[in-house]
Protein backbone atom coordinates (compact mmCIF):
# COMPACT_ATOMS: atom_id res chain seq x y z
CA UNK A 1 0.00 0.00 0.00
CA UNK A 2 1.37 3.03 1.53
CA UNK A 3 4.36 3.96 -1.44
CA UNK A 4 4.33 7.12 -2.52
CA UNK A 5 2.78 7.90 -5.81
CA UNK A 6 3.21 11.76 -6.11
CA UNK A 7 6.20 13.49 -4.36
CA UNK A 8 6.41 17.47 -4.11
CA UNK A 9 10.20 19.33 -3.07
CA UNK A 10 10.73 22.80 -2.69
CA UNK A 11 7.88 23.35 -5.55
CA UNK A 12 7.43 26.29 -7.12
CA UNK A 13 5.45 28.23 -9.70
CA UNK A 14 5.92 31.49 -10.79
CA UNK A 15 3.79 34.00 -13.83
CA UNK A 16 6.28 36.32 -14.59
CA UNK A 17 6.00 38.69 -10.80
CA UNK A 18 3.28 36.48 -9.07
CA UNK A 19 4.26 33.31 -7.31
CA UNK A 20 1.54 31.10 -7.54
CA UNK A 21 3.00 28.17 -5.68
CA UNK A 22 5.52 28.93 -3.37
CA UNK A 23 8.35 26.72 -2.30
CA UNK A 24 5.73 24.14 -1.35
CA UNK A 25 6.06 19.89 -0.52
CA UNK A 26 3.86 16.98 0.26
CA UNK A 27 3.70 13.21 -0.43
CA UNK A 28 0.88 11.51 -1.58
CA UNK A 29 0.50 7.45 -0.78
CA UNK A 30 -0.85 5.22 -3.44
CA UNK A 31 -4.28 4.32 -2.86
CA UNK A 32 -5.40 7.43 -1.05
CA UNK A 33 -7.07 10.20 -1.62
CA UNK A 34 -5.11 13.75 -0.92
CA UNK A 35 -6.96 17.29 -0.97
CA UNK A 36 -5.94 20.44 -1.64
CA UNK A 37 -8.11 22.86 0.22
CA UNK A 38 -7.88 26.89 -0.13
CA UNK A 39 -9.64 29.90 -1.15
CA UNK A 40 -9.10 30.71 -4.93
CA UNK A 41 -5.89 32.01 -6.11
CA UNK A 42 -4.23 30.29 -3.62
CA UNK A 43 -2.42 27.78 -5.84
CA UNK A 44 -4.42 24.94 -5.34
CA UNK A 45 -5.00 25.19 -9.47
CA UNK A 46 -1.41 25.61 -10.76
CA UNK A 47 -0.08 22.78 -8.05
CA UNK A 48 -2.63 20.17 -10.13
CA UNK A 49 -1.43 22.02 -13.20
CA UNK A 50 2.08 20.90 -12.72
CA UNK A 51 0.80 17.51 -11.42
CA UNK A 52 -0.16 17.01 -14.80
CA UNK A 53 2.07 18.00 -16.90
CA UNK A 54 -0.03 20.93 -18.35
CA UNK A 55 2.36 23.63 -16.45
CA UNK A 56 6.04 23.61 -16.55
CA UNK A 57 7.36 23.70 -13.00
CA UNK A 58 9.45 27.01 -12.25
CA UNK A 59 11.56 25.65 -9.09
CA UNK A 60 12.04 22.48 -7.42
CA UNK A 61 11.33 18.99 -8.17
CA UNK A 62 8.04 16.87 -8.60
CA UNK A 63 7.76 12.97 -9.10
CA UNK A 64 4.93 11.12 -10.45
CA UNK A 65 5.19 7.26 -9.93
CA UNK A 66 9.04 7.80 -9.86
CA UNK A 67 9.30 9.78 -12.71
CA UNK A 68 10.23 13.41 -12.51
CA UNK A 69 7.06 15.59 -14.37
CA UNK A 70 10.14 17.93 -15.89
CA UNK A 71 11.42 15.21 -18.12
CA UNK A 72 9.20 12.60 -18.21
CA UNK A 73 5.25 14.62 -18.99
CA UNK A 74 4.23 12.15 -21.40
CA UNK A 75 4.99 9.31 -19.83
CA UNK A 76 3.32 10.49 -16.55
CA UNK A 77 0.04 11.67 -17.96
CA UNK A 78 -0.22 8.24 -19.53
CA UNK A 79 -1.00 6.82 -16.16
CA UNK A 80 -2.93 9.63 -15.36
CA UNK A 81 -6.79 10.75 -15.58
CA UNK A 82 -7.42 14.67 -15.31
CA UNK A 83 -11.39 16.21 -14.50
CA UNK A 84 -10.03 19.51 -15.03
CA UNK A 85 -11.87 22.51 -13.47
CA UNK A 86 -13.08 24.23 -16.70
CA UNK A 87 -15.59 22.10 -18.64
CA UNK A 88 -13.64 20.84 -21.75
CA UNK A 89 -15.93 18.17 -23.05
CA UNK A 90 -16.02 18.73 -27.06
CA UNK A 91 -19.14 20.14 -27.82
CA UNK A 92 -18.79 18.68 -31.13
CA UNK A 93 -19.26 15.17 -30.29
CA UNK A 94 -21.37 12.98 -29.48
CA UNK A 95 -21.27 11.68 -25.69
CA UNK A 96 -19.77 8.12 -27.11
CA UNK A 97 -17.66 9.23 -29.11
CA UNK A 98 -16.29 11.76 -26.43
CA UNK A 99 -15.05 9.17 -25.25
CA UNK A 100 -13.63 6.91 -28.01
CA UNK A 101 -11.47 9.70 -29.34
CA UNK A 102 -10.35 10.72 -26.30
CA UNK A 103 -9.43 6.77 -25.85
CA UNK A 104 -7.33 7.27 -29.04
CA UNK A 105 -5.38 10.24 -27.65
CA UNK A 106 -4.11 7.40 -25.15
CA UNK A 107 -3.05 4.25 -27.95
CA UNK A 108 -6.70 2.60 -26.45
CA UNK A 109 -7.63 -0.10 -29.12
CA UNK A 110 -10.33 0.89 -30.70
CA UNK A 111 -11.92 -2.29 -29.65
CA UNK A 112 -10.93 -1.93 -26.05
CA UNK A 113 -12.01 1.27 -26.24
CA UNK A 114 -15.67 0.39 -26.92
CA UNK A 115 -15.99 -1.72 -24.34
CA UNK A 116 -14.55 0.66 -22.06
CA UNK A 117 -16.49 3.70 -22.90
CA UNK A 118 -20.07 1.26 -22.56
CA UNK A 119 -18.85 0.32 -19.24
CA UNK A 120 -18.06 3.87 -18.01
CA UNK A 121 -20.94 4.75 -19.29
CA UNK A 122 -22.81 2.39 -16.97
CA UNK A 123 -21.09 3.32 -14.10
CA UNK A 124 -21.82 6.76 -14.49
CA UNK A 125 -25.20 6.04 -15.65
CA UNK A 126 -25.08 7.63 -18.55
CA UNK A 127 -26.39 4.75 -20.89
CA UNK A 128 -29.06 6.69 -22.07
CA UNK A 129 -27.32 9.69 -23.27
CA UNK A 130 -25.35 8.01 -25.44
CA UNK A 131 -25.81 9.39 -29.08
CA UNK A 132 -26.85 12.84 -27.54
CA UNK A 133 -24.97 15.98 -28.11
CA UNK A 134 -23.22 17.73 -24.97
CA UNK A 135 -25.28 20.44 -25.12
CA UNK A 136 -28.36 18.43 -24.23
CA UNK A 137 -26.67 17.10 -20.61
CA UNK A 138 -26.89 18.83 -17.75
CA UNK A 139 -24.18 20.50 -15.79
CA UNK A 140 -24.40 16.91 -13.44
CA UNK A 141 -24.27 15.03 -16.35
CA UNK A 142 -21.23 16.90 -18.53
CA UNK A 143 -19.10 16.32 -15.07
CA UNK A 144 -20.10 12.54 -15.07
CA UNK A 145 -18.92 12.56 -18.40
CA UNK A 146 -15.56 14.37 -17.76
CA UNK A 147 -14.95 11.55 -15.30
CA UNK A 148 -15.78 8.65 -17.98
CA UNK A 149 -13.27 10.57 -20.19
CA UNK A 150 -10.81 10.80 -17.42
CA UNK A 151 -11.32 6.98 -16.75
CA UNK A 152 -10.67 5.98 -20.07
CA UNK A 153 -7.14 4.92 -20.42
CA UNK A 154 -7.45 3.29 -16.65
CA UNK A 155 -4.91 5.76 -14.88
CA UNK A 156 -3.69 5.13 -11.35
CA UNK A 157 -3.92 8.37 -10.46
CA UNK A 158 -6.79 10.73 -10.96
CA UNK A 159 -6.34 14.21 -10.82
CA UNK A 160 -9.90 16.07 -9.52
CA UNK A 161 -9.57 19.32 -10.07
CA UNK A 162 -13.33 21.20 -8.14
CA UNK A 163 -14.90 18.48 -9.49
CA UNK A 164 -18.52 19.61 -8.01
CA UNK A 165 -18.19 22.92 -8.14
CA UNK A 166 -21.44 24.26 -9.54
CA UNK A 167 -23.66 21.40 -9.13
CA UNK A 168 -26.80 20.97 -7.02
CA UNK A 169 -26.47 18.50 -3.86
CA UNK A 170 -28.08 15.35 -5.63
CA UNK A 171 -25.51 15.85 -8.23
CA UNK A 172 -23.12 16.04 -5.63
CA UNK A 173 -23.65 13.36 -3.41
CA UNK A 174 -24.03 11.09 -6.64
CA UNK A 175 -20.32 12.28 -7.59
CA UNK A 176 -18.72 11.67 -4.10
CA UNK A 177 -20.67 7.95 -3.94
CA UNK A 178 -18.96 7.11 -7.42
CA UNK A 179 -15.80 8.94 -6.10
CA UNK A 180 -15.46 6.56 -3.14
CA UNK A 181 -16.45 3.65 -5.35
CA UNK A 182 -13.25 4.39 -7.38
CA UNK A 183 -10.98 4.42 -4.64
CA UNK A 184 -12.43 0.96 -3.67
CA UNK A 185 -10.65 0.29 -6.56
CA UNK A 186 -7.41 1.39 -5.88
CA UNK A 187 -7.39 4.59 -7.41
CA UNK A 188 -5.17 6.90 -6.19
CA UNK A 189 -6.83 10.46 -6.01
CA UNK A 190 -6.02 13.96 -5.95
CA UNK A 191 -8.62 16.67 -5.16
CA UNK A 192 -8.91 20.18 -4.77
CA UNK A 193 -12.29 21.69 -3.38
CA UNK A 194 -13.50 24.59 -1.45
CA UNK A 195 -15.95 22.67 -0.63
CA UNK A 196 -15.43 21.46 3.62
CA UNK A 197 -17.99 18.83 3.41
CA UNK A 198 -16.57 17.40 0.22
CA UNK A 199 -13.56 17.38 1.62
CA UNK A 200 -14.20 15.69 4.72
CA UNK A 201 -16.62 13.19 2.94
CA UNK A 202 -13.49 12.07 0.73
CA UNK A 203 -10.21 12.73 1.41
CA UNK A 204 -7.77 10.62 3.77
CA UNK A 205 -5.35 13.68 3.81
CA UNK A 206 -5.42 16.87 3.06
CA UNK A 207 -3.48 20.17 2.77
CA UNK A 208 -4.89 23.26 3.55
CA UNK A 209 -3.49 26.29 1.12
CA UNK A 210 -3.26 30.17 1.35
CA UNK A 211 -1.35 32.68 -0.70
CA UNK A 212 0.95 29.92 -2.52
CA UNK A 213 1.74 28.34 0.83
CA UNK A 214 0.80 25.07 2.69
CA UNK A 215 -0.53 26.11 6.32
CA UNK A 216 -1.79 22.62 7.59
CA UNK A 217 -1.49 19.13 6.61
CA UNK A 218 -3.43 16.01 8.26
CA UNK A 219 -6.30 13.92 8.62
CA UNK A 220 -9.63 15.91 8.57
CA UNK A 221 -10.52 14.63 12.16
CA UNK A 222 -7.23 14.75 13.57
CA UNK A 223 -7.71 18.56 11.93
CA UNK A 224 -10.33 19.64 13.34
CA UNK A 225 -9.48 17.81 16.56
CA UNK A 226 -6.17 19.80 16.77
CA UNK A 227 -7.03 22.71 15.43
CA UNK A 228 -10.49 23.97 16.95
CA UNK A 229 -12.06 20.66 19.17
CA UNK A 230 -15.05 19.27 19.63
CA UNK A 231 -17.74 21.85 19.73
CA UNK A 232 -18.08 25.41 18.24
CA UNK A 233 -20.30 27.81 19.97
CA UNK A 234 -21.32 31.09 17.30
CA UNK A 235 -22.94 34.07 19.48
CA UNK A 236 -24.39 36.80 17.61
CA UNK A 237 -24.26 40.51 19.11
CA UNK A 238 -22.87 43.99 18.64
CA UNK A 239 -19.34 44.33 18.58
CA UNK A 240 -19.25 45.81 21.68
CA UNK A 241 -20.97 43.21 23.71
CA UNK A 242 -18.76 40.75 21.86
CA UNK A 243 -15.02 42.27 23.16
CA UNK A 244 -15.70 41.40 26.89
CA UNK A 245 -17.17 38.65 26.53
CA UNK A 246 -14.48 36.80 24.50
CA UNK A 247 -11.74 38.56 27.16
CA UNK A 248 -13.74 36.57 29.88
CA UNK A 249 -13.32 33.42 27.72
CA UNK A 250 -9.78 33.71 26.95
CA UNK A 251 -8.78 34.42 30.62
CA UNK A 252 -10.93 31.57 31.14
CA UNK A 253 -8.36 29.71 28.70
CA UNK A 254 -11.24 28.98 25.98
CA UNK A 255 -10.02 29.70 22.11
CA UNK A 256 -11.92 32.56 21.10
CA UNK A 257 -12.54 34.96 18.39
CA UNK A 258 -14.15 37.88 17.43
CA UNK A 259 -15.39 38.50 13.10
CA UNK A 260 -17.37 40.68 12.45
CA UNK A 261 -20.59 40.70 14.66
CA UNK A 262 -19.90 37.16 15.74
CA UNK A 263 -18.06 35.39 18.83
CA UNK A 264 -16.46 31.87 17.47
CA UNK A 265 -15.90 30.11 21.06
CA UNK A 266 -14.37 26.53 20.46
CA UNK A 267 -14.97 24.45 22.84
CA UNK A 268 -11.47 21.53 22.88
CA UNK A 269 -11.91 18.41 24.81
CA UNK A 270 -15.77 18.97 25.77
CA UNK A 271 -15.41 20.17 28.80
CA UNK A 272 -18.41 23.07 28.28
CA UNK A 273 -17.88 26.49 29.58
CA UNK A 274 -18.28 27.43 33.13
CA UNK A 275 -22.39 27.99 34.22
CA UNK A 276 -21.94 31.81 34.62
CA UNK A 277 -20.38 32.52 31.43
CA UNK A 278 -22.72 30.27 29.70
CA UNK A 279 -26.15 31.76 31.19
CA UNK A 280 -24.92 34.81 29.48
CA UNK A 281 -24.09 33.01 26.10
CA UNK A 282 -27.41 31.85 26.58
CA UNK A 283 -29.13 35.28 27.32
CA UNK A 284 -28.07 35.92 23.83
CA UNK A 285 -28.52 34.61 20.16
CA UNK A 286 -26.49 31.72 19.74
CA UNK A 287 -26.15 28.34 18.10
CA UNK A 288 -23.93 25.33 19.40
CA UNK A 289 -22.37 22.92 16.87
CA UNK A 290 -20.24 20.61 16.73
CA UNK A 291 -16.43 21.72 14.88
CA UNK A 292 -16.47 21.20 11.17
CA UNK A 293 -13.31 21.07 8.91
CA UNK A 294 -14.58 24.27 7.63
CA UNK A 295 -13.35 26.04 11.35
CA UNK A 296 -9.87 24.60 10.35
CA UNK A 297 -10.37 25.89 7.38
CA UNK A 298 -10.76 29.74 8.48
CA UNK A 299 -8.81 29.82 11.42
CA UNK A 300 -5.45 28.90 9.12
CA UNK A 301 -6.88 30.64 6.11
CA UNK A 302 -8.09 33.97 7.19
CA UNK A 303 -11.87 35.23 7.15
CA UNK A 304 -11.12 37.95 5.36
CA UNK A 305 -12.62 37.96 1.64
CA UNK A 306 -10.69 37.04 -1.30
CA UNK A 307 -11.38 39.09 -4.09
CA UNK B 1 -0.58 14.77 -34.71
CA UNK B 2 -2.63 12.54 -36.44
CA UNK B 3 -4.80 11.45 -33.27
CA UNK B 4 -5.57 15.19 -33.43
CA UNK B 5 -6.00 15.26 -37.18
CA UNK B 6 -8.60 12.44 -36.63
CA UNK B 7 -11.00 14.60 -33.78
CA UNK B 8 -11.25 17.36 -36.40
CA UNK B 9 -12.37 15.40 -39.28
CA UNK B 10 -14.91 13.40 -37.14
CA UNK B 11 -16.33 16.53 -36.07
CA UNK B 12 -16.32 17.73 -40.09
CA UNK B 13 -17.75 14.58 -40.97
CA UNK B 14 -20.64 15.56 -39.01
CA UNK B 15 -21.39 18.78 -40.09
CA UNK B 16 -20.53 17.64 -43.76
CA UNK B 17 -23.39 19.04 -46.09
CA UNK B 18 -23.47 22.26 -44.20
CA UNK B 19 -19.65 22.47 -45.46
CA UNK B 20 -19.87 21.23 -48.22
CA UNK B 21 -22.29 24.19 -49.64
CA UNK B 22 -20.43 26.67 -48.51
CA UNK B 23 -17.30 25.37 -49.96
CA UNK B 24 -18.78 25.01 -53.49
CA UNK B 25 -21.06 27.97 -53.21
CA UNK B 26 -18.53 31.12 -53.33
CA UNK B 27 -16.28 29.65 -55.96
CA UNK B 28 -19.09 28.97 -58.35
CA UNK B 29 -20.35 32.74 -58.14
CA UNK B 30 -16.98 33.66 -58.77
CA UNK B 31 -16.79 32.03 -61.53
CA UNK B 32 -19.97 32.58 -62.87
CA UNK B 33 -20.25 35.94 -62.11
CA UNK B 34 -17.09 37.49 -63.12
CA UNK B 35 -15.15 34.69 -65.25
CA UNK B 36 -17.99 34.43 -67.49
CA UNK B 37 -20.15 37.56 -66.95
CA UNK B 38 -17.10 40.05 -66.58
CA UNK B 39 -15.23 38.05 -68.81
CA UNK B 40 -17.55 38.78 -71.89
CA UNK B 41 -16.00 42.22 -71.95
CA UNK B 42 -12.50 41.29 -71.04
CA UNK B 43 -9.93 41.03 -74.16
CA UNK B 44 -8.00 37.06 -73.88
CA UNK B 45 -5.07 36.28 -72.55
CA UNK B 46 -2.05 34.48 -74.26
CA UNK B 47 -5.25 32.79 -76.40
CA UNK B 48 -7.30 31.79 -72.85
CA UNK B 49 -10.52 33.13 -72.53
CA UNK B 50 -11.14 35.26 -69.07
CA UNK B 51 -12.62 32.59 -67.23
CA UNK B 52 -9.97 30.72 -68.50
CA UNK B 53 -7.51 32.51 -67.16
CA UNK B 54 -9.04 32.84 -63.52
CA UNK B 55 -10.18 29.10 -63.42
CA UNK B 56 -6.67 27.85 -61.68
CA UNK B 57 -6.74 31.06 -59.86
CA UNK B 58 -10.07 30.17 -57.88
CA UNK B 59 -8.45 26.30 -56.91
CA UNK B 60 -5.74 28.16 -55.03
CA UNK B 61 -7.70 30.85 -53.39
CA UNK B 62 -10.36 28.13 -52.16
CA UNK B 63 -7.15 26.56 -50.79
CA UNK B 64 -6.10 29.80 -48.79
CA UNK B 65 -9.61 30.58 -47.80
CA UNK B 66 -10.48 27.13 -46.23
CA UNK B 67 -7.04 26.38 -44.41
CA UNK B 68 -7.04 30.71 -43.14
CA UNK B 69 -10.91 30.30 -41.66
CA UNK B 70 -9.74 26.57 -40.02
CA UNK B 71 -6.72 28.07 -38.50
CA UNK B 72 -8.28 31.07 -37.34
CA UNK B 73 -11.88 31.21 -35.97
CA UNK B 74 -11.86 27.29 -35.94
CA UNK B 75 -9.08 26.46 -34.39
CA UNK B 76 -9.59 29.47 -32.06
CA UNK B 77 -13.09 28.48 -30.93
CA UNK B 78 -11.16 24.99 -30.29
CA UNK B 79 -8.37 26.75 -28.10
CA UNK B 80 -10.11 29.79 -26.02
CA UNK B 81 -13.88 28.95 -26.15
CA UNK B 82 -14.33 25.16 -26.05
CA UNK B 83 -10.84 24.36 -24.23
CA UNK B 84 -10.46 21.26 -26.49
CA UNK B 85 -6.65 21.89 -26.97
CA UNK B 86 -6.57 22.17 -22.80
CA UNK B 87 -8.25 18.42 -22.73
CA UNK B 88 -5.92 16.88 -25.21
CA UNK B 89 -3.01 18.41 -23.43
CA UNK B 90 -4.00 16.70 -20.36
CA UNK B 91 -3.59 13.04 -22.66
CA UNK B 92 -0.26 11.92 -23.47
CA UNK B 93 0.06 14.54 -26.58
CA UNK B 94 1.65 17.58 -26.14
CA UNK B 95 0.60 20.81 -27.49
CA UNK B 96 3.30 21.09 -29.93
CA UNK B 97 1.54 18.25 -31.33
CA UNK B 98 -1.69 19.47 -31.17
CA UNK B 99 -1.38 22.28 -32.89
CA UNK B 100 0.94 20.34 -36.08
CA UNK B 101 -2.59 18.23 -35.67
CA UNK B 102 -4.49 21.20 -36.22
CA UNK B 103 -2.12 22.79 -39.30
CA UNK B 104 -2.45 19.39 -40.63
CA UNK B 105 -6.05 19.17 -40.37
CA UNK B 106 -6.38 22.59 -42.24
CA UNK B 107 -4.15 21.99 -45.33
CA UNK B 108 -6.07 18.77 -45.28
CA UNK B 109 -9.39 19.98 -45.58
CA UNK B 110 -8.02 22.67 -47.57
CA UNK B 111 -7.20 20.27 -50.39
CA UNK B 112 -10.11 18.60 -50.28
CA UNK B 113 -12.22 21.83 -50.87
CA UNK B 114 -9.80 22.92 -53.63
CA UNK B 115 -10.51 20.02 -55.57
CA UNK B 116 -14.74 20.13 -55.33
CA UNK B 117 -13.46 23.74 -57.32
CA UNK B 118 -11.62 21.91 -59.13
CA UNK B 119 -14.19 19.44 -59.96
CA UNK B 120 -16.71 22.43 -60.92
CA UNK B 121 -14.18 24.49 -63.45
CA UNK B 122 -13.47 21.08 -65.03
CA UNK B 123 -17.46 20.22 -65.12
CA UNK B 124 -17.39 24.18 -66.92
CA UNK B 125 -14.59 22.59 -69.56
CA UNK B 126 -11.76 24.71 -68.11
CA UNK B 127 -9.84 21.59 -67.55
CA UNK B 128 -8.15 20.88 -71.18
CA UNK B 129 -5.01 18.73 -70.00
CA UNK B 130 -4.92 15.95 -67.00
CA UNK B 131 -1.55 17.35 -66.17
CA UNK B 132 -4.26 20.36 -64.40
CA UNK B 133 -4.09 17.57 -61.29
CA UNK B 134 -0.58 18.13 -60.80
CA UNK B 135 -2.35 21.29 -59.05
CA UNK B 136 -2.80 19.49 -56.02
CA UNK B 137 0.79 19.13 -54.73
CA UNK B 138 0.61 22.98 -55.50
CA UNK B 139 -2.46 23.12 -52.74
CA UNK B 140 -0.94 20.76 -50.76
CA UNK B 141 2.01 22.86 -49.88
CA UNK B 142 0.02 26.31 -50.03
CA UNK B 143 -2.58 24.46 -47.69
CA UNK B 144 0.40 24.01 -44.89
CA UNK B 145 1.65 27.82 -45.49
CA UNK B 146 -1.54 29.25 -45.08
CA UNK B 147 -2.79 26.98 -42.18
CA UNK B 148 0.36 28.17 -40.12
CA UNK B 149 0.05 31.53 -41.10
CA UNK B 150 -3.33 31.40 -39.77
CA UNK B 151 -1.39 29.67 -36.50
CA UNK B 152 0.25 32.54 -36.30
CA UNK B 153 -2.29 34.88 -36.45
CA UNK B 154 -4.46 33.03 -33.61
CA UNK B 155 -1.43 32.71 -31.61
CA UNK B 156 -1.49 36.41 -31.01
CA UNK B 157 -5.17 36.70 -31.09
CA UNK B 158 -7.29 37.98 -27.70
CA UNK B 159 -10.25 37.93 -29.09
CA UNK B 160 -12.22 37.35 -32.62
CA UNK B 161 -12.01 41.17 -33.44
CA UNK B 162 -8.46 40.46 -34.59
CA UNK B 163 -8.95 38.15 -36.92
CA UNK B 164 -10.82 40.27 -38.84
CA UNK B 165 -7.69 42.66 -39.58
CA UNK B 166 -6.12 39.59 -40.91
CA UNK B 167 -8.81 38.96 -43.26
CA UNK B 168 -8.86 42.48 -44.19
CA UNK B 169 -5.42 43.71 -44.17
CA UNK B 170 -3.85 40.56 -45.41
CA UNK B 171 -6.07 37.63 -46.99
CA UNK B 172 -8.29 40.07 -48.97
CA UNK B 173 -6.04 42.34 -50.75
CA UNK B 174 -3.86 38.99 -51.71
CA UNK B 175 -7.19 37.24 -53.07
CA UNK B 176 -7.29 40.76 -55.39
CA UNK B 177 -3.96 41.43 -56.04
CA UNK B 178 -1.83 38.25 -56.79
CA UNK B 179 -2.23 37.93 -60.31
CA UNK B 180 -5.76 36.16 -59.68
CA UNK B 181 -7.80 38.38 -61.65
CA UNK B 182 -5.35 40.29 -63.85
CA UNK B 183 -1.78 39.69 -65.15
CA UNK B 184 1.12 41.60 -62.85
CA UNK B 185 2.86 41.94 -65.96
CA UNK B 186 3.52 45.90 -66.70
CA UNK B 187 2.81 46.58 -63.58
CA UNK B 188 5.12 49.29 -61.90
CA UNK B 189 8.07 47.45 -60.04
CA UNK B 190 7.04 48.18 -56.46
CA UNK B 191 3.61 46.27 -57.07
CA UNK B 192 5.07 43.77 -58.65
CA UNK B 193 7.49 42.95 -55.47
CA UNK B 194 5.07 43.44 -53.01
CA UNK B 195 2.88 41.09 -55.01
CA UNK B 196 5.96 38.81 -55.14
CA UNK B 197 6.31 38.94 -51.40
CA UNK B 198 2.47 37.07 -51.25
CA UNK B 199 2.30 34.00 -51.18
CA UNK B 200 -0.95 33.53 -53.35
CA UNK B 201 0.77 35.08 -55.91
CA UNK B 202 3.58 31.99 -56.22
CA UNK B 203 0.51 29.52 -55.91
CA UNK B 204 -1.61 31.35 -59.12
CA UNK B 205 1.66 31.08 -61.05
CA UNK B 206 2.58 28.17 -60.40
CA UNK B 207 -1.27 26.58 -60.98
CA UNK B 208 -1.99 28.79 -64.06
CA UNK B 209 1.24 26.96 -65.69
CA UNK B 210 -0.17 23.72 -64.76
CA UNK B 211 -3.17 24.39 -66.50
CA UNK B 212 -1.68 24.37 -69.66
CA UNK B 213 0.61 21.47 -70.15
CA UNK B 214 3.77 19.65 -68.58
CA UNK B 215 5.14 21.20 -65.45
CA UNK B 216 7.78 24.22 -66.42
CA UNK B 217 9.90 26.38 -64.59
CA UNK B 218 7.29 28.79 -63.08
CA UNK B 219 5.79 25.15 -61.55
CA UNK B 220 8.99 24.20 -59.77
CA UNK B 221 9.78 27.93 -58.78
CA UNK B 222 6.84 28.34 -56.84
CA UNK B 223 6.48 24.72 -55.11
CA UNK B 224 10.07 26.05 -53.77
CA UNK B 225 8.79 29.12 -52.49
CA UNK B 226 5.92 27.87 -51.31
CA UNK B 227 7.87 24.78 -49.74
CA UNK B 228 10.51 27.32 -48.03
CA UNK B 229 8.08 29.36 -46.50
CA UNK B 230 5.90 26.41 -45.82
CA UNK B 231 8.51 24.86 -43.34
CA UNK B 232 9.54 28.29 -42.00
CA UNK B 233 5.94 29.70 -41.08
CA UNK B 234 5.09 26.36 -39.50
CA UNK B 235 7.87 26.31 -37.30
CA UNK B 236 7.46 29.57 -36.05
CA UNK B 237 3.31 29.02 -35.54
CA UNK B 238 3.99 26.08 -33.49
CA UNK B 239 6.73 27.37 -31.36
CA UNK B 240 4.88 30.76 -30.75
CA UNK B 241 1.46 28.86 -30.07
CA UNK B 242 3.42 26.40 -27.53
CA UNK B 243 4.79 29.85 -26.13
CA UNK B 244 1.11 30.81 -25.10
CA UNK B 245 -0.59 27.75 -24.37
CA UNK B 246 2.71 26.04 -22.19
CA UNK B 247 2.74 28.46 -19.39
Amino acid sequence: MSRPVIVAENLTKRFGHLTAVNCIRFSIQEGECFGFLGPNGAGKTSTMKMIYGFSPVTEGDLWVLDLSVKKHSVQVKRSMGVVPQEDSLDPELSVIDNLLVYARYYDVPSKEAATRADELLKFLQLEEKRKDSISKLSGGMKRRLVIARALINKPKILILDEPTTGLDPQARHSIWNKLRNLKKSGVTMVLTTHYMEEATQLCDRLVIMNEAKILAEGRPHELIRDRVGREVYEIRASRKALNPLKDKFQTQGFDAECFDETLYLFVRDGTPPPEALLAMVKSMDFHHRPATLEDVFLKVAGRELRE
Amino acid sequence: MFKVWYRDFKVWTRYFTSSFVANLGEPILYLLAIGFGLGRYVASFDGLSYAEFIAPALVVVSVMNTASFETTFSSYTRMAVQKTFDAIAATPLTFRQIVRGEILWAASKACFSSMVIFGVVAAFGLVKTPWAFAVVLICAVQGILFASLGILATAFAKSYEMFNYYFTLFISPMFLFSGTFFPLGGLPDWVYAVAWAMPLTHAVAGAREIFQGPPGPVFFKSLLWLGIAAALVSWAAVRKMEKRLFV
